[in-house]
């Protein structure tokens, strides 16, 4: 039984912790890395979405 | 299980963040360009004479305000992948996770990623004076990776003393405080960046609260479908 919950629960812990990785990476590449491009790029959703910008 | 994450994050982000964007352009993105004019000089405040609140705006820009769009719709699949993340794992542990309940969770995502950075780190207009962009950066995460965990400490703690922990968390991030300007220099007038800064606050609620939504909608529909594949293949 214990192992049967465990096995399940390790199944479900992998990918949310690789949607979790996913997602930060997501949002550092859309709201917080200074590369000139990507900032200007993305300049007006950081304002208007809260992110530190300049 | 991997894919069951994936799709129901592009379809809960890309939707979101479509509707995200959109609202932005319509309520953000005028009062953004207004500040401009005072960033750029074109307009001085307090420069003696009185100085029109309703000057002539910029119109649509299909190149700005669609990178713009395409990268509300980038961050909001990101937020997606995260609350789907947490979801998934609440709905290991017993937690009812569909589009109704969605909505609490886009709420709380509201909170960790909008609110509680933007208590202290005000969304800003263009101009502002601010700290050094890479420790409030430093700042922001830590902010929103405590606000996380005590949102979730509030929501499925069972006694008063997590609770307590949850709300020292919630604290703890403005008692130190964010990095700070060591002088004023923002060129805009208080009424644009207050204006700038409500309306930033109102877009991330109604976002994000679809955001939940949709997430626990796709989530829920992924896992039927998932769970019709494998009784089909049996």
């Amino acid at each position: 039984m214990t192992t049967k919950t465990m096995t399940r629960s390790n199944l479900r812990m992998m990918p949310a912790f690789f949607a979790l990785a996913l997602g930060v990476a997501v949002i550092s590449l859309t709201g917080h890395v200074q590369a000139a491009a990507l900032h200007d790029a993305a300049h007006d959703v950081r304002h208007a979405t809260g992110f530190p910008c300049h | 299980m991997y894919s069951r994450f994936l799709i129901s994050a592009l379809f809960a982000g890309a939707c979101a963040g479509l509707i995200a964007g959109l609202l932005q352009l319509i309520f953000v993105q005028p009062v953004l360009l207004h500040a401009e004019l005072y960033e750029s000089g074109e307009l001085v405040h307090f420069g003696g004479a009185a100085v029109t609140a309703h000057p002539d705006l910029p119109g649509f820009d299909a190149m700005r305000d669609g990178l713009s769009l395409i990268f509300t719709m980038l961050t909001y699949t990101g937020y997606a992948l995260i609350l789907l993340a947490a979801m998934g794992i609440a709905e290991d542990r017993g937690a009812r996770i569909d589009g109704r309940s969605g909505l609490i969770w886009g709420v709380a995502g509201f909170v960790a990623f909008h609110l509680a950075p933007g208590v202290t780190l005000a969304p800003e207009v263009p101009g502002v004076a601010a700290a050094d962009v890479s420790a409030r950066q430093v700042w922001w995460f830590a902010t929103v990776a405590t606000a996380g965990v005590a949102l979730w400490l509030i929501a499925f703690g069972r006694n008063w003393g997590v609770w307590v922990i949850a709300a020292a968390l919630l604290m703890a991030p403005h008692v130190i405080g964010a990095p700070e300007p060591d002088v004023f220099t923002g060129p805009v007038p208080t009424e644009i960046g207050a204006l700038f800064a409500a309306r930033a606050l109102g877009v991330g609620l109604a976002a994000w609260a679809l955001l939940g939504s949709f997430a626990g909608y796709f989530w829920q529909r992924e896992g039927v479908n998932a769970t019709a594949e494998v009784a089909g293949n049996a």
